[in-house]
This record gives C-alpha cells, structure tokens and sequence, in this order.
C-alpha cells in the first residue's frame, strides 16, 4: 500500500488536475453529441416541411411560417406539414424519454413501454373505442391514454412483491401484453370492415392524425410532461447505483421512481394517444443514446432527441422512399425488431 | 475527534412476525472502529441497515446527535453518515472517476452545480484508496478487490463523520481483506471517522476492532473492548463454538481456534 502513504503533494495536485481534465473532457463530448443531436432533429423538421407531395422553396417555407400568406405554400406548411412535424417530433422525444426511464428504473432493456403491453394497453382501448363505438378524433386518444394508464396500474399491482423487481415487472408485461393482442384480435374480428380497416391503420402507428386539432390538448401536455420529466430525470444518476447507496447518498428512490415511472406512462400514454403505437421507438432510443453518452447526466436529453430523430427520420423515410407511403410504424418496426433479436442474442439486457 | 453521535434506542425492526431486533438500545463510541459480530440471521445487517435509514423500525428509534434520523433531511443526514452496502450495483460501463464524483451528490444543491472543492475530495478518495491509475477504467474490469475499493473511495467522497460497511470483505481473499481494514484504520485514525462494520470474520474483527458489538437472536449479548469480550464463554453462548483464546502472536488481540471435538 505505497500510494496510501503519500501525502498530498505535487502527484496529488497533478491527479486532480487530470481527473478535471477527463470530466471537462467527458462534458464538452456531450455537448457537442446534445448539440449535433438537435442540429439533426432541425435538419429533419426542416426537411418535413420542404418536401412533400410538392417540393417547396425553403425561403417560402419560412415566409409562411412567420405567419404571411405565400400563395400554393401557406396551406401546406402550416396546416398540413407543419403539425406532422411538431407532432413527429413530441411523440418521438416523448416515446424516446419515456422509454429509457422506464428501462433504466427497471434495470432491463426489455422493460420498454412496447414490450411490456402498456402500448398494447393503449391500442387496445382505442381499437375497442373506434370498432364498438364509433368513436373518432380526440374520444380514441381518450381510450389511448386511459388504456395505458390502466394497463401500467395493473401490471404494477401484479409486479409488486414488497418492492419492484425488474425482471418480475418484464415477465408480467409481456404475459399482459400477449393477452392484449388477444383483446385486439377479437375487436377486429368482431369489427364490421371499415372499423376494422381504421383500427388497423391506428395501429400501424401514424402521424397523419397529427393535425392542429389533435394537437391542441396533447402538444401543451407533452411539453408539460417532457420538462417534468427531464428535470426529474436529475436523480437518475445516483438511482442507478441501486436504493442502499442511493438512500445513503440522500436520495429517496422510492418517491423518485414513483414520480419518474407515472412521467414515463404518462408521456408514452399521451404519444400513443395522438399517432397509435409507433413500434420500437421507446425500446430503441435509450440504448443508442446509453452507448452515445459519456455521463449519465445526458442520457435523458440524449434519448429524446434520439427518440424525435427516428421519428421524423421514419416518417420521411416511409413518405417519400417507397413508391407507396408506408405509416412510420412500419419502418420503425423494420428497425426495431432486427435490433431487439440482436440484443437478445448478444444477452445484454441490464440497462 | 469526530463531533457526531448515533445511536439506537428501543430498536425494534422486523419484516412479517417476528421481529428481527428486539428492544435494542446502542451507543456508537464516538470514535475508532466498532465491529458488529454473531452468527448468522442474528440480525447484524438489519441493525447497520436500520442505522443507515434503509430500514424503517418498527418502534424505537435511530438518534443522530440526539434527533431521530427519519425526522432529519435525509440530505443533512448524508453529509454526516456514509454507507457501503452489502451488494452495490454499479450501473454498466461507469468508471471509477464517475462512480466516486456521485459520492458528492449530498454536497450539491439541487441544480447540482460543482464547485472546485469536488474534485480535490474525489482525487483524494482515489488517493487513499489506491485507486488513482484505476480512476478511467470502467468497474466492469476491475478485480473484486479493487472494485471494493471504488466503492469505499466513493462513500469517502461523501466525506462521510460516521461510515457505516456491511460486511465489505465478503468476497475478498484474505490478503485484500487485510488491505481494506487496514485502510479503515487509516480513515479512523488519521481522520478521526469513525468506522462501523458488521463482520463476519471473527480474527479479523478482534484484530483490528477498537469496541466490538456482539450479538444474537436480534439482542446484543455483549460490547466492548475485544480483548475483555472475547471468552470462551461468549463464542460458546453467542456462535454455538468450542474455541479456545490465545493471544495473537502479532497484535496480542485475542485469537479464537476452533476445537474440534472430533480430533481432540
């Protein structure tokens, strides 16, 4: 035990120094990722509004956005373009953030909103609410939000055993989210076609519902709902070194996750409600952005942007890239599903 | 030296039943190392866990210079009482550098803002630990021994009067152990922290405690100095062990041998 022997000196001061420089270093590399993040999320929502069914000047894109009226523009960019992006964008962030919290809470990549059923909660209750009752526009996202709620609460009661573990949450999500798909099943069996027909497109996860309409309630609640949780998401770092050390360190990690995992339902339940499920966002994000980050401190931002930029990339993706438009689901799912099997192969799970 | 008591008075703790601690009443020294000893399931943890907040009692309660623990900010009560828990978890791929640094979260406000103070307190644990060429690798590489250490150097970075250890040599061999509690020595000497550990390893615990806790069935049976603690009446009474006690030829502590009735 040499080293334990020196006393403070010239060494000391030269260490420290050394560890101030690594952390400096460790921050500036997360700026500049949070950074060129944004820079590609601007670039994405730029390109959603230039292209589309007509290829428009970016100059006159900005006109009209500033509120003049630019004559074969205005219409497209702001009624049309305009609340696609905004929503491609809030859904993504949200399904990204709400993703990773849940994953890193529960300590396993597979506690992802899609994996567990509380996707399958929302899509349940909105398929029902369209093939039963008819309903359209803001009474399914509604059903959506209740449907996620709902399902998140029961998989809690039946997780619970004197704490939450992991693991005992994943088995019974995904034994929850499999009795779902059978709910759904039977509504679309039982649905006449046309219902049957928009439940199914519901599913697919899309953001051609995202118009103003739609967006009025839950754009405002979104951004609520993302600040919150982003400002909560502070406790993240010392909650990851489990409830002893983080209780000990002044932390209360019963309280915080509570606070953090209804953020999380709620900002998937809210999603879901306004663009149907769109597959593996919420499983994807926190991963990449775990593998992005240097601290942990910038994995909350990291995984929204993330989350935002697969979006928007999906749906330009499916837009324009196909001779047919495909629904963003689709091309996230495409993604999705090859990099879930993979992280099951590789037998990394513990997030 | 140190200026901070704790103590437990009319400890009752207990899952379902019954309960684990029974009416305990203790009054950590002040100073030096106290060593927690007995058998197993006589409720050791419980009461270092209990004393660190993790547990909540079911009567009785944990004082900290004379208040009730739970009644305190729990932030107020971190810059005070540091922890090393049985089983950490370090989240993948963390290095030693940033697992230690979350060792001064009670230090921070609540925008967490550094200030220059936290790296001199982080380079200092790394240096007392021995864990400064490891401060950039990742936890995951380390050897058990030296990933104990990252943890004790984290709890230091708490700057820590009252550092409690739950059973921190369990998965050393008997060279590390001897490392880090001679590290512990350091700490209470040098620095005046006082040191609490529940321990398993009954030669180490008389070799190297200043007030030894010996307790079974949720009771302390008895404490004090481990030289007039040690009998062979109380290793009978308290672990179910013939032994018999020599002086150790280092120390002078007492050694415990085991007799074993079938050879003798």
């Amino acid at each position: 035990m040499t080293v334990l022997d020196t006393a403070r000196t010239a060494a000391a001061t030269a260490s420290a120094d050394r560890l101030r420089a690594a952390r400096r270093r460790n921050a500036v590399r997360d700026a500049v990722l949070i950074a060129g993040l944004a820079a590609v999320v601007v670039a994405l929502c730029t390109a959603g509004l230039v292209f589309g069914a007509k290829t428009l000047a970016l100059p006159d894109v900005l006109r009209a956005l500033t509120g003049q009226t630019v004559p074969g523009v205005s219409f497209a960019v702001v009624e049309l373009r305009l609340p696609r992006v905004v929503g491609a964008l809030l859904a993504g962030a949200a399904f990204g953030l709400g993703g990773m919290l849940f994953q890193t809470l529960l300590r396993n990549v597979l506690a992802s909103p899609d994996v567990i059923g509380i996707s399958a909660g929302s899509s349940a209750a909105a398929i029902t609410a369209i093939s039963f009752f008819g309903a359209s526009g803001l009474v399914v996202s509604g059903a959506a939000i209740a449907g996620g709620l709902a399902t998140a609460l029961l998989i809690w009661v039946l997780a619970y055993r004197r704490g939450l573990s992991g693991l005992r949450f994943v088995l019974v999500g995904i034994g929850v989210a499999a009795a779902l798909q059978a709910v759904i099943s039977y509504v679309l069996t039982r649905s006449d076609v046309k219902a049957a027909e928009q439940a199914t497109v519901w599913m697919a996860g899309s953001l051609s519902r995202s118009l103003w309409d739609q967006l009025a309630p839950t754009a405002p609640a979104l951004l609520v709902l993302l600040v919150i949780a982003l400002l909560a998401a502070r406790a993240l770092p010392v909650l990851r070194l489990g409830d002893d050390s983080a209780t000990a360190l002044g932390a209360r990690p019963q309280r915080s996750r509570i606070l953090l995992i209804l953020c999380a339902v709620l900002l998937v339940a809210v999603a879901t409600s306004l663009t149907g499920p769109i597959s593996f966002v919420a499983f994807l994000a926190g991963p990449i952005a775990l593998r992005l980050v240097r601290r942990d401190a910038a994995l909350p931002l990291a995984s929204a942007l993330l989350g935002a930029i697969i979006v928007l990339a999906g749906d330009a993706v499916g837009q324009h890239l196909f001779p047919i438009t495909l629904p963003v689901g689709v091309i996230t799912g495409a993604i999705g599903a090859p990099f879930l099997l993979w992280l099951l192969m590789r037998g990394r799970t513990r997030a | 030296m140190s200026s901070h008591t704790l103590e437990a008075k009319a400890l009752t703790v207990g899952y379902d039943g019954d309960p684990v601690i029974d009416g305990l009443d203790l009054t950590l020294p002040g100073s030096g190392i106290t060593m927690i000893v007995g058998g197993n399931g006589c409720g050791k943890s419980t009461l270092l866990r209990t004393l660190a907040r993790l547990l909540k009692p079911r009567s009785g309660s944990v004082l900290l210079d004379g208040s009730a623990i739970a009644q305190l900010p729990t932030k107020e009560v971190a810059r005070i009482v540091g922890l090393l828990p049985q089983a950490p978890v370090a989240p993948d791929g963390i290095s030693v550098a940033d697992l230690v640094d979350r060792g001064r979260t009670p230090h921070r406000g609540w925008l967490g803002g550094r200030d220059h103070r936290d790296d001199e307190v982080v380079t200092d644990a790394l240096q007392v630990t021995g864990m400064t060429e490891f401060a950039e690798r990742s936890i995951d590489e380390l050897s058990g021994g030296q990933r104990q250490r990252a943890w004790v150097a984290m709890a230091l970075a708490q700057e820590p009067d009252i550092l409690l250890l739950d059973e921190p040599t369990t998965y050393l061999d008997l060279a590390h152990q001897v490392e880090l509690l001679q590290l512990l020595v350091r700490l209470s000497r040098e620095r005046g922290t006082q040191v609490v550990v529940v321990m398993h390893e009954l030669n180490l615990a008389t070799r190297y405690a200043d007030h030894l806790v010996a307790m079974r069935d949720g009771r302390i049976v008895a404490e004090g100095a481990p030289g007039d603690v040690v009998t062979v009446e109380l290793l009978r009474g308290v672990f179910d062990l013939e032994a018999v006690v020599i002086p150790d030829p280092i120390a002078g502590t007492p050694m415990i041998v085991p007799v074993d009735v079938h050879r003798s």
